[in-house]
């Protein structure tokens, strides 16, 4: 589903990606560790082009997004991203922030959008807040629209951009929840976090980066129990 | 007092005229400094090239000065083209003179696109980044997340200064007296002329201008507070 060959990214002189390499299968749940500053944010928004490599190669569903003749926005219709600081539309309702792109992208009809939003809050559990303006939900709700937001589009890949690192500590688990349901339904979902029971519970495998590399990866059961990398090691003991 | 009362309804004329003009001018200034705003904030060279020359030549330079330039100097050259045709291609001979009234819409607006320019383009940078980022990670292209996400709520951050710049059009609005237009200050100089009492009539003049000052203020206040507790 995704294909990363040799990708490369450089801020002016700082190098925060320094040759990655990874395939991601469809319905794979691959979850992105590391210590701050070591890439894994800068890795997942050069998966969407959020971030423009400045080397190597990503390709997505078979499209090249690195290559400048591709249609950036349409594949990116089929790549959903939950953000940290949820990025909610704050002049529009909970429904009309999932309604959006179906209307203005996919030029749906309203009915369709309409009933396609509908069923997706109810997914994330809030209908009841159908109508209203994301400032007056909380932090879990806000994320949870989010998702809902994204997953509005039909996307093919899901990208978590920390989604639980500025929620309250008790809003966590109803994120968490919607995400594992997803990943139950076979969502394939690249998802960086300090969650580690989330990793643990959820991810079909584990990138380790630290300093703009993959230093590890494997099943969350390597990852955890067995580390051979002495970085990884070192994370580990400082976080569990 | 009898002369204030006397005086009020021509100057009250003057009053509403200067309400139009002003209502005029940063109605199209509004269309202007979208525009200009936007080239402001645009990845290509050229149109940031435009639009920083439009913003600076006419916040760089006297209201009055454009008054006059557009008054007089305009129809100078467009005269000297029409000759020119006229005597080349035998193109009749139809322009004079920019009306007044004309000339004072086009100054007053190209001036407050300029500020107004501004206005916009400090509330699109105000908005977070994240918004744009999520509007394109869904998929829309630069121009969708402009429109549905990036401008509707830039516009929300842009009226409590565009009302202050209504404010301050009013006030400078009084500048295209000295062309003649038929404003509120205007009015107040024909009838100085006629009663040699400036002190009575300037003042009721002064009075005036912050009668209409002070009630936009406090409209803009309320609408600020609006804005600021909820949407």
């Amino acid at each position: 589903m995704i294909k990363v060959n040799n990708l490369h990214k450089r801020f002016h002189r700082l190098e925060v990606l320094r040759g990655i390499d990874c395939e991601i299968a469809p319905s794979e749940v691959v979850v992105v560790i590391g210590p701050s500053g070591s890439g894994k944010t800068t890795f997942l928004r050069c998966l969407n082009l959020l971030e423009e490599p400045t080397g190597g190669e990503v390709v997505v569903d078979g499209v090249r997004m690195t290559d400048p003749k591709t249609n950036i926005n349409q594949i990116r219709q089929e790549i959903g991203m939950v953000f940290q600081h949820f990025n909610l539309f704050p002049h529009k309702t909970a429904l009309e922030n999932v309604t959006l792109a179906p209307l203005r992208v996919r030029r749906m009809s309203p009915d369709q959008a309409h009933a396609i939003a509908a069923d997706l809050l109810a997914k994330v559990g809030l209908s009841d807040k159908a109508s209203v303006f994301p400032a007056q939900l909380s932090g879990g709700q806000k994320q949870r629209v989010a998702i809902a937001r994204a997953l509005a589009m039909r996307p093919k890949v899901m990208l978590f951009d920390e989604p639980t690192s500025s929620l309250d500590p008790e809003m966590v688990g109803e994120v968490l929840a919607v995400m594992k349901d997803l990943a139950r339904e076979g969502m394939t979902m690249v998802v960086v976090t300090h969650e580690m029971g989330f990793a643990r519970e959820v991810g079909d495998r584990v990138l380790f980066m630290d300093e703009g590399l993959i230093l590890e990866e494997g099943t969350p059961e390597q990852i955890f129990t067995q580390p051979r990398n002495e970085r990884l090691k070192g994370f580990l003991s400082k976080i569990l | 007092m009898s002369l204030v009362i006397q005086s009020l309804p021509v100057l009250l004329m003057g009053a509403g005229k200067t309400l139009q003009i002003t209502a005029l001018a940063v109605a199209i200034g509004i269309v202007l400094g979208l525009t200009g705003g936007l080239c402001r904030l645009s990845k290509r060279k050229f149109f940031r090239f435009i639009g920083t020359c439009y913003v600076d030549f006419f916040r760089g330079t006297p209201l009055l000065v454009q008054i006059l330039i557009v008054y007089f100097g305009l129809p100078q050259i467009l005269r000297a083209i029409q000759d020119h045709l006229a005597q080349a291609y035998g193109f009749p001979v139809i322009f004079h003179n920019i009306p007044i009234f004309v000339a004072s819409v086009i100054s007053c607006s190209m001036n407050s696109g300029a500020y107004i320019a501004e206005i916009f383009r400090a509330a699109v940078q105000s908005i977070d980044k994240g918004q744009m980022e999520a509007a394109r990670s869904l998929g829309m292209t630069h121009a969708q997340a402009m429109r549905y996400v990036i401008l509707p709520q830039a516009f929300k951050w842009a009226i409590p200064p565009l009302g202050n710049e209504f404010i301050a059009m009013m006030k400078d609005t009084s500048l295209l007296s000295v062309i003649g237009f038929e404003e509120l200050l205007r009015r107040g100089q024909l009838i100085v002329g006629e009663t040699f009492d400036a002190f009575t009539i300037f003042l009721e003049v002064a009075f005036i201008y912050l009668v209409m000052t002070l009630a936009f203020s406090r409209l803009v206040d309320y609408l600020e507070r609006r804005l600021k507790t909820g949407d």
